[in-house]
């Protein structure tokens, strides 16, 4: 599953391309609406951060089962033998592969634009943005297939989400501060502990509800 | 024995408001404002009682596959919504004469409020999905999901608003009030969970005769 829709992606480059493209425009519309003054952006910048993330998430994780629907490939997905949840698990880890990519590239444009010294504070956000990542896809993956079906998905799809993930972003805005001020993980490890059970949380919903969401 | 709930409730609200407004002294420091209380706490208490309802009858669905689970749920959500509205409408009113203002981002306001716009997306979920069994198969998904996310954002909202502190209440707890301020709001949580029995075993009823009309 991972590997058909990463070849997929490599060679349509579709949402990709067009995600690349709007983590540049996300950093200009940032900046725009806040004004070039350093000091004020530098204090918003773990909120403005997952702000990306988040977005870049709705579009990314929104489009998971676009594939199947525009190609008539469902009936092959709810066909398809052995454990339903093996599918979600597959598009859950290609999801993944997909937002660290882009959060990647929205991460580097931060540095550059902001003029964040990254390199010293990277393991450390590291291990947040994965926590943080998991949780957001986790949820994204199983919303996707239920939105997939049903009209006017590009609007339901956030709204359903953006609530579910309010303390996922709680979580990781704080922790993101305070790596960002150089402050020890230890310091945040409730925070980590909660993201890391949302994880645990999100992702066995998941894969014990997927079945009833992939029925005919 | 539907009248009968019906009358109990009704009797439960009345005497709930003359132990609030009547029997109920005057507390000294709030004055009056404080009797709102006896309509919030109720409030909330039949909101969670409402999405731990939907929680059971979700699952209970997933299972059996039996429609009146997922009626109950649909009900309950419904009338989660509107205790958790009116929840947020009460702390409101006793937010602007108390604290000097309608809305601040304290910790039980702002989980309350999440819970508010989460469930609010789950009826429009509902709303949106066709086909009826296949709604009722996502909704109780996704109500699964929003209650398993409810201690998330408990824990999540009072740490980003309290760190590293434990969590101020904002009301006494129930040994310091006077025995009969907590007669007066024992009595108005039997009402409301009268209440919400009754607004609920009506609406699953009215939920089944529209899927009989409609089949």
């Amino acid at each position: 599953m991972v590997w058909k829709d990463f070849l997929v992606e490599r060679r349509s480059k579709e949402t990709l391309n067009s995600l690349f493209f709007f983590a540049l425009l996300l950093l200009f519309v940032f900046q725009f609406a806040l004004g070039p003054d350093r000091e004020r952006l530098a204090g918003t910048l773990p909120g403005l951060l997952w702000l990306g993330f988040m977005l870049s998430g709705l579009l990314g994780l929104g489009r998971t089962f676009v594939v199947e629907r525009e190609n008539d490939c469902w009936e092959g997905l709810l066909l398809a033998p052995g454990d339903k949840s093996a599918i979600y698990v597959g598009k859950l880890a290609g999801n993944l592969l997909l937002m660290v990519v882009i959060e990647t590239v929205l991460l580097v444009l931060f540095g550059f634009f902001f003029n964040l010294d990254l390199a010293g504070i990277l393991p450390a956000l590291a291990v947040v943005i994965a926590l943080g990542t998991v949780a957001l896809a986790a949820v994204g993956t199983l919303f996707a297939a239920m939105t997939a079906q049903v009209r006017a998905r590009e609007l339901l799809f956030p709204v359903l989400l953006l609530p579910v993930q309010a303390p996922v972003l709680l979580a990781t805005v704080k922790a993101t501060e305070a790596v960002l001020l150089g402050e020890p993980l230890g310091s945040v490890a409730h925070w980590l502990k909660l993201l890391a059970a949302a994880d645990v949380v999100y992702v066995a919903v998941g894969v014990l509800t997927f079945d009833f969401v992939l029925e005919a | 024995m539907r009248r009968l709930l019906g009358g109990a409730t009704l009797a439960g609200l009345v005497a709930g408001l003359v132990m609030a407004f009547g029997i109920a002294p005057r507390e000294a420091t709030q004055g009056n404002v404080q009797r709102i209380m006896y309509l919030h706490v109720p409030s909330v208490w039949v909101a969670y009682l409402a999405f731990g309802v939907v929680l059971v009858a979700s699952v209970v669905y997933l299972v059996r596959r039996d429609d009146r689970a997922d009626r109950l749920a649909h009900a309950s959500a419904e009338v989660g919504v509107l205790f958790t509205g009116l929840t947020i409408a009460t702390g409101s009113i006793w937010g602007k004469p108390t604290w000097g203002t309608w809305w601040t981002w304290d910790a039980r306001l702002t989980s309350v409020s999440i819970l508010f716009v989460m469930y609010l997306g789950y009826l429009l979920l509902r709303g949106m999905v066709e086909d009826r069994e296949r709604g009722a198969r996502f909704a109780a998904v996704l109500g699964i999901v929003a209650a398993f996310n409810i201690p998330l954002v408990h824990f999540s909202v009072i740490w980003w608003r309290t760190l590293h502190q434990p969590p101020s209440l904002m009301k006494p707890g129930p040994g310091a009030m006077p025995g009969i301020i907590v007669a007066a709001l024992l009595v108005n949580f039997a009402a409301f969970t009268l209440l919400y029995v009754y607004f609920v075993t009506r609406r699953t009823v009215v939920l089944g005769l529209e899927a009989e009309a409609e089949a």
